[in-house]
């Protein structure tokens, strides 16, 4: 199947009863496969009137109950930033794919991209921290729909999977595995008197315990900065105190959000830095430098926010390159290169959209770097 | 909940934040006559409580949201009712109450209304129609009539103001009434019946908002009254073609359109579930 099937195939066997869309190219299969599958588990999908009202929509379910999700591509994922900052603030559980193409603009509808890379970070306004999963392939979006899911509940913030049209368009066999091997989780529930119940006390993690609208806690949500009984309170301080809160809470747990992987990085002393549908270019690239002698591994991103600082860092000081590879002109590079600070050069292998970047291209970089190209 | 220092006790305590008052709003604003109009119908009305929430958006009227003592939200300008359209499909045992203004539900948000009408999403809305953007100081809006001064107007608004009971109706709303704030007692009545409506419910306000409009248009809060009660005429049933506001011809409030057609999760779960899913829904 498709990723994009696969998408939608995890996001069920994750407990997803709720989709708000819009069309887009190329995400709307997901819409489609959600639109068939979820009236048969007494789920509801619903087309809305555009992408604001999509991700609206999502939030009310989600704040209802529902494990919620949309899914779109650069100009719907334009249209739902500020909403993307309510569920921020309000800490709303929800998933959003966006299935990028080449931008800006209208760009190149049906020709991927990796250009919202740094709009998934930052795009909606205000300081906040984000979790953005980066598949890259079919088998792997449908297990990452799961995880995002289960981050987004147990987290108590939007998840971002932020695909690309070639991977939700590549067809490849994918296996869904028996309900009862999937591990799904649901948000911290609210206990205790319902009087006392304060809606934004943290618990142990960080993460306060959610109330549902009907269970009787009448609690008040509000993209207003707000204290923890969830009034709105005009103060710096109060700013200040939600603002550790929502960061805090995603900053102070990096060892259980964040997920990446190495390949053939233990000797190697140039370390390409890559994820969603070019860390497969990555992968080749490595395999063929490695059978011309270049010692050269891949840091495959599976969680791209937030940013795996620590182990680029340490990436840093022990190899002789940091070569990035991604579909645009420069965005993850950026992180790599700050986090590099220095130690080491931070090199990009990009490319302004429409197409893979075929394996060749980062096989010459890594060639001229290991001084092997005359 | 304690409540303020400034906070007299009142019949509707439990059905508010009392540890939130004092309000925002200002001496002689309309919004808080709705606000607790709203509030006593959902006593009276006998729908339960517990499971009944209030969506806002943003705006005076769009604090409505943080004032009451049930579940509320106060979400993103103009977003309130897909918002609602959210939560009501993913719970269809929630009472919605859509609490907010005429910028908010008609400028910013005019899209969502229309689909939220057209869809026949259960749920009740409540504008303020304080004819112009009072939480930003006085803008033109959709509902300012014609020739109106406001801040972004000064010289008078070029444009024509929406009917909104036209609107709604036209959109597919199965309840459509307007009242003034001088109305009480009618308006009350109206949301009672809106909130135990199976459908898509629709009632418009007129409230001065003798800080931003009133002061620009040369309408005292008792100049804004005499209008409410001399310049209106009651006339349930009236065509919602007839409902443009024009003072100088005579505003008509109402109850204009109550009508049954199938709602948005009756139609889905018919159209959409297989059998069973859909009878097990039901039962
Ligand atoms: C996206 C966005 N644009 C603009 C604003 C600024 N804003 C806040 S309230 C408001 C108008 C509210 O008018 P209305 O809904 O009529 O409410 P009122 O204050 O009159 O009760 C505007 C434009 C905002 N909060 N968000
Ligand atoms: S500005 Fe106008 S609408 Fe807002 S609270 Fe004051 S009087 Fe009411
Ligand atoms: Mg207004």
């Amino acid at each position: 199947m498709t990723g994009d099937v696969a998408c939608a195939e995890g996001a069920l066997a994750a407990g997803c009863s709720f989709f708000g869309g819009y069309p887009i190219t190329p995400a709307t299969e997901i819409a489609e496969r959600m639109s068939e599958r979820l009236p048969e588990i007494g789920g509801t999908f619903i087309q809305m009137e555009d992408e604001i009202a999509a991700i609206a929509a999502v939030l009310g379910a989600s704040c209802a109950g529902a494990k919620a999700m949309t899914a779109t591509s650069g100009p719907g994922f334009s249209l739902m930033m500020e909403n993307l900052g309510l569920a921020a603030c309000t800490e709303t559980p929800c998933v959003v794919v966006d299935v990028q193409r080449a931008g800006p603009s209208t760009g190149l509808p049906t020709q991927g991209a990796q250009a919202d890379m740094m709009q998934a970070r930052w795009g909606s306004h205000g300081d906040y921290e984000i979790i953005a999963l980066s598949p890259m392939s079919p088998q792997e979006i449908f297990y990452q729909t799961i995880e995002a899911f289960n981050l987004s509940e147990t987290y108590r913030t939007p998840v971002l999977i932020m695909t690309d049209e070639m991977v939700g368009h590549l067809s490849e066999k994918v296996v869904i595995p028996e309900a009862a091997s999937i591990k799904t989780l649901v948000r911290p529930s609210a206990k205790g008197r319902k009087d006392r119940f304060k809606p934004y006390r943290p618990g142990e993690n960080g993460v306060a315990p959610m109330a549902i609208a009907g269970q009787g806690y009448n609690i008040h949500a509000t993209g207003l900065t707000h204290d923890e009984r969830g009034y709105p309170v005009m103060t710096v301080e109060a700013q200040e105190e939600m603002m550790r809160r929502i960061k805090g809470k995603i900053r102070n747990n990096l060892a259980d959000i964040i997920r990446t992987h190495s390949y053939r990085l233990e000797d190697a002393d140039i370390a390409v830095i890559s994820y969603g549908v070019s860390a497969r270019t990555s992968l080749a690239a490595v395999d063929e430098a490695r059978e011309l002698g270049i010692k050269a591994g891949l840091l495959r991103l599976i969680t791209v926010w937030p940013f795996p600082e620590v182990e680029l860092r340490s990436l840093a000081e022990r190899v002789k390159a940091l070569v990035t590879v991604e579909v645009n002109l420069g965005q993850i590079h950026l992180e790599v290169e700050r986090c590099a600070s220095g130690k080491a050069p931070a090199i990009l292998v990009g490319h302004p959209g429409g197409a893979i970047i075929p394996p060749e291209r980062v096989i010459e970089k890594l060639k001229d770097i290991a001084g092997k190209n005359h | 909940m304690e409540p303020s220092a400034r906070h007299m006790p009142h019949p509707l305590d439990d059905l508010l934040r009392v540890d939130r008052i004092p309000h925002i709003w200002c001496p002689g604003c309309g919004i808080g006559t709705v606000f607790s109009s709203c509030l006593t119908s959902m006593k009276s009305s006998g729908i339960d409580l517990a499971k009944t929430v209030m969506v806002s958006g943003i705006g005076c009227s769009g604090r409505g949201a943080g004032y009451v003592n049930l579940d509320s939200y106060h979400t993103t300008h103009g977003r309130a009712l897909p918002f609602a359209t959210g939560m009501k499909l993913a719970n269809p045992e929630l009472n919605v109450v859509v609490f907010s203004g005429d910028g908010d539900l008609f400028a910013i948000g005019g899209n969502h209304f229309i689909h939220a009408a057209r869809r026949n999403i259960e749920l009740t809305v409540v504008c303020v129609n304080n004819f112009n953007y009072g939480m930003t100081g006085g803008q033109v809006a959709a509902t300012t009539p014609f020739l109106a001064k406001t801040t972004t107007t000064s010289l008078g608004n070029p444009d024509s103001p929406f009917n909104l009971p036209l609107l709604a109706f036209a959109a597919g709303a199965t309840y459509v009434a307007r009242w003034t704030v001088l109305h009480a007692r009618e308006l009350m009545g109206s949301i009672q019946e809106a909130l135990l409506k199976k459908g898509f419910s629709f009632i418009e306000v007129l409230a001065p908002c003798p800080v931003n409009y009133g002061r620009r248009n040369k309408l005292s809060l008792l100049d804004t009254m005499r209008l409410y009660q001399q310049k209106t005429i009651i006339k349930n049933g009236a065509s919602p073609t007839e409902l443009d506001i024009d003072f100088s011809r005579g505003v008509v409030l109402g109850k204009f359109i109550d009508i049954q057609r199938p709602t948005c999760i009756e139609s889905y779960d018919r159209t959409c579930r297989p059998q069973e899913i859909a009878e097990g829904k039901a039962a």
